[in-house]
């Protein structure tokens, strides 16, 4: 194992906030040494693979709980991924990501297991509470898996939002940090989901990209991270308060892709000349 | 007080019969097992719970309380037999209970009450419903009777009823569900699953059950100690070898090659965590269990090899 482990990345999940055990285990199962082992692979992607550049990774809380609402941009969890490497390495200390697993996940071994011990429980309301009460750092996509089935024309625009997650960051209390994600829909192109073979094994959906199957190729990506909304309640309000809320933060981070995009319209066009 | 305490040979029930004592309680209990070597003033009626001799004991002794820890809870048991002593057994004995002025009354149930679910949250709370009839339907008899012990809250509001949910014990005894799981030395576990398990040391258990009788408790409650430990890292702690077995060829092993046997059912409960939130019954108590995750371990790894348990006949 300590062959595919950076020691440098091992010291550093020694340093996140969590109240691991003797054996490196903390009360949700997460695994230290899975922990170091996965970052291994993701500093690679993150910093050798793809070229992210993050913006406001200071607007994200040091400790306590707090919920990180973006949207899915590529095929695959690669947005997830980078979200959860730029809290891991651009932080200071670092801190862990909990990201919501889709349900089919937890059926699929080894992805039951690791998804565990990385911390990323099935995406459950009850899940997501006790994550924020236990004052962990929850991310959250509400376009669900609608959002990753996005085809690349449709890599920059967002589909609808559920409005659960605004009950519960209003229920823990918990700040909202709005995140963009920018350039996953061009490392993964969808060209069609197969949805019928996907059931077949499980699974919403597999991608198809111009070279079959789903592997990234190699761009750009960028980062966004908006300051945090305090929204007040108590999570029991009316239908049209909690879409309300839901509306503004979907135009936030509308408005965060928006610009982004011109950046990267304007970056590539200045390579170009 | 005066404390009937039914399935008192049971390993755990052995325990809190002698807390008990320890503490000036008089112990009568009711077994349909012999305990050769039971301590001297403890009176023990081999009788069965469902009959006439056990409402016997609860007449003649008019006990202040009672601890039901008689059901059937290994799964080779017959159903229909299991079913007649779970549930049939402890409507029983909250019927003698109500009719002999019995004040405080436990029932001592399982985690597993919640069923392990791809799809169920870890940390269940004492609200959560039974997803064990649908993910091990084998239990259904154990949810009934916990149900069945809840509803004596209402049934019966001169008792003081509190349900306990105790999560897997193990210790030197090395009898209980999981520690017939880690009894072999070679531990098959589903390949590509490493769910968490909370257990408690069994003296720890004990002394709970005897705090909720003594603290008179009313309600519902989840008990467990340490925190929940992955699969793998617990049969390595136990000094067992861990044989990852693919979903499909997990059946056809069982019972072969030195590995243990498990029900059809049990499947789910080595794929997926059951982990249960006991925060209520520590602020209710103040308990705090006497060894951490690696000292109960170590407690039934040292032990010597146990003899065959008893048979509940």
């Amino acid at each position: 194992m300590s062959l595919l482990v950076d020691p440098a990345i091992a010291e550093r999940s020694r340093r996140l906030e969590i109240p691991f055990d003797r054996h490196g285990i903390d009360p949700f199962g997460i695994s230290r040494a899975y922990l170091s082992r996965f970052y291994t692979m993701l500093g690679w992607m993150y910093r050798r693979y793809f070229d992210v550049t993050v913006t406001g990774i200071e607007h994200v809380p040091a400790r306590g709980r707090a919920m990180l609402v973006g949207n899915h941009s590529g095929g695959v969890a690669l947005d997830g991924a980078m979200v959860l490497a730029s809290l891991f390495f651009d932080m200071e200390p670092p801190r862990l990501g909990h990201g919501m697993a889709e349900k089919f996940l937890n059926r699929v071994p080894f992805a039951s297991q690791w998804t565990s011990r990385l911390g990323h429980l099935t995406g459950l309301p009850e899940h997501a509470l006790t994550l924020l009460e236990a004052e962990r750092l929850l991310m959250v996509f509400p376009e669900g898996a609608r959002g990753t089935a996005k085809l690349y024309g449709d890599r920059n625009s967002l589909v609808d939002f559920g409005s659960g997650f605004v009950r519960l960051a209003l229920q823990a209390k918990a700040p909202i940090i709005p995140f963009a994600f920018v350039g996953g829909g061009e490392a993964i192109p969808t060209v069609v989901n197969l949805v019928r073979l996907g059931r077949l094994i499980g699974m919403p959906y597999i991608p198809l990209t111009p070279w079959l199957l789903p592997v990234p190729r190699r761009t750009s990506l960028e980062l966004y991270y908006d300051p945090p909304i305090a929204l007040e309640g108590t999570g029991d309000e009316e239908d049209e308060v909690i879409f309300g809320h839901v509306e503004r933060i979907k135009a936030r981070i509308a408005g965060l892709i928006e610009s982004g995009v011109k950046i990267r319209r304007g970056r590539r066009e200045a390579v170009r000349a | 007080m005066k404390v009937v305490v039914t399935g008192v040979v049971g390993k755990i029930g052995q325990l809190v019969a002698t807390r008990l004592r320890a503490a000036g309680h008089t112990v009568v209990g009711i077994d349909r097992r012999p305990w050769p070597d039971a301590p001297a003033g403890l009176e023990l009626y081999r009788v069965d719970i469902r009959k006439r001799a056990a409402e016997d004991v609860f007449r003649q002794h008019r006990p202040d309380a009672l601890i039901h820890m008689a059901t059937v809870t290994h799964l080779t048991a017959r159903s229909e037999d299991r079913d007649r002593i779970n549930l049939h057994g402890t409507r029983a004995v909250w019927e003698a209970c109500h009719r002999h002025g019995v004040e405080r009354a436990v029932f001592v149930g399982r985690h597993t009450y919640y069923g392990a679910s791809h799809d169920s949250a870890l940390y269940h709370h004492e609200d959560d419903p039974p997803m064990a009839v649908t993910t091990f339907p084998e239990l259904a008899d154990l949810v009934a009777a916990d149900l069945y012990a809840g509803s004596a809250l209402w049934r019966y509001p001169d008792i003081a009823t509190s349900v306990l949910r105790v999560c897997y014990t193990l210790g030197p005894t090395r009898t209980g569900t999981l520690a017939g799981y880690l009894r072999g030395q070679r531990v098959p576990t589903v390949l590509g699953f490493d769910p968490l398990f909370q257990f408690l040391a069994d003296e720890d258990a004990a002394e709970a059950i005897a705090l909720a009788l003594e603290k008179g408790l009313r309600g519902v409650f989840n008990i467990a100690g340490p925190e929940p430990v992955p699969l793998g890292l617990l049969v390595k702690l136990a000094g067992r070898t861990q044989v990852p077995v693919p979903e499909l060829f997990f059946r056809l092993l069982l019972g072969r090659f030195g590995l243990p046997r498990l029900p059809p059912g049990a499947l789910n409960h080595v794929k997926y965590p059951v982990v249960i939130d006991a925060s209520a019954f520590r602020t209710a108590t103040d308990f705090a269990p006497k060894l951490d995750a690696d000292a109960t371990i170590a407690s039934f790894r040292s032990a010597p090899p146990a003899p065959a348990p008893p048979s509940s006949r």
